[in-house]
């Protein structure tokens, strides 16, 4: 006999309604992908957003409205778009084969080099016309929709955890900054001056690890003040503004509270946060390849801003040699300090791989200086470039990232992918006041905090033994203390001394007997 | 090679095993007749809702224990041998010990009642109860309506794990309110109202008189001591648990309710412990009770008798009393002693505050004379734990809880705090004049 649960409760008649009005918005987009002409497009592209738009709303204030506040979870294990069925695969499937046409395909959905638009580009042409004044590319049909649906999800979100003001005003600010930063701010931009590169001002190197390449420096240098100031932003945010934010917040500030990717992740994402692995085996492959994503972008954006530096002083102060040498000594810095403060917060297999890594990179300098000129390193940058835009920036955080949301759990690229992740989460474990403390010796072992773990950390592991979590793959998403049926989690920003070591004497017998414990 | 056997894969047992492990190389085994692998018994409730899977309850990843070198044994002790030195196993097999840890949990009481066994009927206990209960109420299609009788922590959890499919519950409690023999009336009457918003139809001083069965066995109606007929799929019997110990009944291990202990957790035959829910102490630990069914204390327990078994013989001393809890959508903390109603010693005082639109409240205990702290409860706040064992420690008085209370706050970044006006209430009732001190770390973790 199969011991399967049942869900709750089949959809209600207003949550059908619901499903088919949002539908319908989306049938609007697909029609229009089969390059049925619609006239007058911006009414249609109205309809069709603001459908889809209610559509998820009044279903989501069908199913939560009329609840009492609390945690909503039940049945999340029997739905099959929550537990990897039918739907979930469906689903996968879909949105993989919409993200392979959005980067690789763009002419099937209108894209129309030297003409104007048709299909469904030509339906958001309207749109971008009143942003910028230019058609639609498939980038800004991707931007309205993923706009959309981070507003439409993120009402779903507020709603499902209105008794938690953490998440309320962290979602109303991943909605803000998705609306205003990145869809609405770099269009007007454009429109007010347009020799500028499109610059959503949230996204900070290595993220967009496009910043520093020739085209868009000069695009920044030739644009006047205005560019020159975003050039610096984009240097200040890497260098300082980042480092003071993660150290006051942790990495929250930006994975959890600011960043698209997050922003996407934690609200069209949310059904899908208990997916993700929490084994020990895919933490060692988390480290191993989020560090090496992170070495890859290190290197790539070197070899870039290296291929179009000259070598002659009296044209500009920074050439290739001197570029090289301050990547270099750069990173020996930070390397050394972290090796001589913060070695044993280390363990052993993340600072073997440290040492590996640095390794890497300064024999890769090393091998510059001694092959000379040409190439940078061993590689042509182009090809470098190439490969980390189509691996990374492509497959990785769209197509498997976003595609696979229903199969691997919201997260996968945050995880496992992202170099701007990886480098927060470095500072956050070594170098800020944030943790998630354990509340003493509350914690039941019960795994509600680790299924719904997004970042898939074993946070149990940490709490049944009265250990605080200082993890540097936790967002800061807040879900683990919110689903903690005992009052165990508190994410906080607290002083560095006693960050990591937990209070054991609580967990166990009286302070005697743990002394005798904590001997090791 | 010193062998341990430990009988019970339950919370107790397994920190028994955790510890021992990192104390020395003896062999260790572990021994159940429920699962191959320990899980969490407070998570059982979150598979049935579908917040988790059974693997997600499980705390430790399936290749720790060979890891670990902790060997699992699956089978059911018949009998305890202790001239011998020797267990049965389901009648048959024989396992050698030198030293033996009974750490073998609960039953759920069964008074009697005519008509208890029937198909149908049931506790919520085991992980074979989770599995009945899917059988006895998979949907509301089966499962028409469930009776739960018993009014305690697993007969609320057994009534929100039928309400998430949609069943309809029937609760019967005998006092005249919710867990009053626990709680102050104010927070027992807030539960009150939270469960009936959860439309669970609770019927307050009501008894089970008898369960009634169709032709084919099966609960079709329970009969109440106010002579009404509830029609219904399922009956929950949940009026509390019991040690399991009735396979040692002529073992010649001392057994009263429990297994008879003394502080070291020693039984009356050398070399064999007891831990956990099972264990009765001779006398009271403080206002504890001998039998404690309480996941931290057979924690606890675990890290204690591990101690004593590797050479380091070690008494059990609790510390300060705390315990939690979650009723249907609220938290419920407790740090020290706060007595119901029935419970209440003479010199103690109360402060209850309770916020005037959210269900929140806390009851605040005190010494009437001298004010000293003696407890405090909360519903939808949640307290530092440390703070508060601190202050017990440090035998402060109530005015001091209510003045620095900001600091014991432990509920999420940017939720409302009520800190203020709970020391407003607190002065008004009391003629004090206390001002709240604003939240500080160096007092937070001046801590020893």
């Amino acid at each position: 006999m199969a011991l399967t649960g049942e869900p709750p409760a089949a959809l209600s008649r207003f949550q059908k309604l619901a499903v088919l009005l949002g539908l319908s918005g989306l049938f609007i987009v697909l029609l229009a992908g089969f390059n049925v002409d619609f006239p007058n497009k911006g009414i249609w592209l109205s309809i069709s957003l603001t459908a889809i738009f209610i559509g998820v709303f009044w279903f989501t204030k069908e199913a939560y409205a009329l609840k009492l506040k609390g945690i909503k979870n039940d049945g999340v294990w029997f739905k099959s778009i929550s537990s990897k069925g039918l739907w979930a695969w469906i689903t996968g499937i879909s949105l993989t084969g919409f993200y392979i046409v959005l980067y690789f395909f763009p002419e099937f959905l209108g894209l129309v080099k030297n003409g104007s638009n048709t299909g469904i580009i030509a339906l958001f042409d309207p749109l971008s016309k009143l942003l910028s004044g230019n058609p639609a590319s498939q980038w800004f049909v991707y931007g309205s929709l993923y706009t959309v649906a981070i507003l439409a999800f993120g009402i779903k979100f507020i709603w499902k955890y209105r008794h938690n003001r953490y998440e309320i005003i962290r979602t109303i600010s991943v909605m803000f900054f998705q609306t205003a930063f990145a869809f609405i701010i770099p269009e007007i931009m454009a429109r007010l001056n347009g020799n500028l590169p499109y610059y959503d001002l949230k996204n900070i190197w290595p993220l967009n690890y496009y910043n520093f390449e020739r085209y868009r420096i000069n695009a920044f240098i030739d644009s006047g003040d205005i560019g020159m100031a975003m050039l610096l932003f984009g240097v200040l945010s890497v260098f300082v503004i980042s480092p003071i934010l993660t150290y006051k917040y942790g990495k929250r500030w930006y994975c959890s509270w600011v960043c698209g990717c997050g922003g996407l992740a934690e609200t069209a994402g949310d059904s899908f946060r208990q997916l993700s692995d929490k084994s020990l085996s895919a933490w060692k492959v988390e480290r191993w390849v989020v560090h090496s994503v992170v070495v890859f972008v290190t290197l790539m954006t070197t070899a870039v801003i290296y291929s179009y530096l000259g070598n002659d002083t009296s044209k500009y102060w920074l050439t290739k040699n001197y570029f090289l040498i301050g990547v270099a000594l750069l990173l020996t810095l930070i390397f050394v300090l972290v090796m001589v403060f913060k070695r044993e917060q280390f363990q052993k297999d993340a600072r073997y791989g440290a040492i590996g890594y640095f390794a890497i990179i300064m024999a890769l300098i090393g091998f510059h200086y001694l092959s000379g000129d040409g190439n940078v390193f061993l590689f042509k940058s182009e090809t470098l470039r190439k490969s980390y835009g189509f691996l990374i920036g492509s497959i990785f955080s769209g197509v498997i990232g976003t595609g696979f949301y229903p199969i691997f759990g919201n997260r996968v690229w945050c995880r496992f992918g992202c170099p701007m992740a990886a480098i927060l989460g470095f500072q956050q474990r070594l170098f800020s006041r944030f943790r998630i403390t354990t509340n003493g010796g509350q914690c039941i072992s019960c795994g509600n905090c680790s299924t719904y773990c997004e970042m898939g950390i074993d946070v149990r592991a940490y709490a049944q033994k009265g250990e605080n979590i200082v993890r540097s793959s936790c967002v800061g998403c807040g879900i683990c203390s919110a689903v903690c049926p005992r009052g165990v989690l508190k994410l906080e920003n607290g002083p560095l001394k006693g960050r990591i070591d937990g209070n054991e004497v609580l967990l166990g017998n009286d302070v005697d007997l743990m002394t005798l414990v904590n001997q090791k | 090679m010193e062998k341990i056997v430990i009988i019970g894969n339950g919370v107790a047992g397994v920190t028994a095993a955790r510890h021992i492990r990192k104390n020395s190389n003896k062999r260790i085994i572990i021994i159940s007749a429920e699962t191959d692998h320990f899980f969490s018994r407070t998570a059982l409730m979150y598979v049935y809702m579908g917040h988790m899977k059974f693997e997600h309850i499980k705390p430790y990843e399936d290749w720790f224990w060979e890891k670990n070198k902790i060997e699992l044994l699956r089978g059911y002790v018949s009998k305890v041998d202790h001239e011998k030195k020797e267990l049965q196993i389901e009648d048959a097999r024989i396992l050698k010990y030198d030293k033996l840890v009974l750490a073998t949990g609960s039953k759920p009481n069964k008074f009697g009642w005519p008509g208890q066994d029937l198909h149908g009927v049931q506790g919520l206990y085991s992980k074979q109860d989770l599995d009945l209960l899917e059988i006895n109420a998979p949907n509301k299609e089966v499962c028409k309506r469930a009776v739960i009788v018993g009014g305690g922590l697993i007969g609320i959890e057994l009534a929100e794990m039928l309400r998430s499919r949609d069943i309809p519950v029937t609760f019967l409690v005998r006092e005249k309110s919710f867990w009053n023999v626990v709680l102050p009336d104010g927070e027992s009457e807030m539960l009150n109202e939270h469960i009936l918003d959860h439309h669970i139809d609770l019927r307050l001083e009501a008894n089970l008189t008898e369960i009634l069965a169709d032709d084919s066995g099966r609960v079709k109606a329970v009969i109440t001591d106010k002579e009404e007929t509830i029609e219904c799929q399922m009956v929950g019997l949940t009026p509390g648990v019991s040690p399991n110990v009735s396979f040692l009944n002529d073992s010649g291990i001392e057994l009263g309710r429990g297994i008879k202990v003394n502080r070291f957790l020693e039984t009356n035959i050398k070399d064999i412990y007891a831990i956990g829910d099972c264990a009765e102490q001779h006398e009271p630990i403080g206002n504890r009770r001998p039998i404690e069914a309480v996941w931290y204390t057979g924690r606890m327990m675990g890290e204690t008798v591990a101690q004593s078994i590797c050479g380091n013989r070690t008494e059990y001393k609790p510390g300060h009393w705390f315990n939690s809890a979650k009723f249907l959508d609220i938290e419920y903390q407790t740090y020290g002693w706060v007595f119901s109603s029935n419970g209440r010693k003479e010199h103690e005082q109360h402060f209850h505050w309770r916020h005037s639109k959210e269900k929140i409240c806390l009851t605040i205990a005190f010494h009437k004379e001298t004010r000293i702290f003696l407890g405090i409860n909360t519903f939808g706040i949640r307290l530092r734990h440390e703070i508060f064992d601190k202050w017990l420690n440090e035998g402060r008085d109530v005015m001091h809880v209510i003045k620095y209370l900001k600091d014991a706050n432990f509920d999420p970044e940017f939720y409302a705090a009520y800190e203020n006006e709970i020391a407003a209430e607190f002065n008004l009732k009391f003629g004090t004049d206390i001002k709240p001190e604003k939240k500080n770390w160096k007092r937070i973790f001046a801590i020893g």
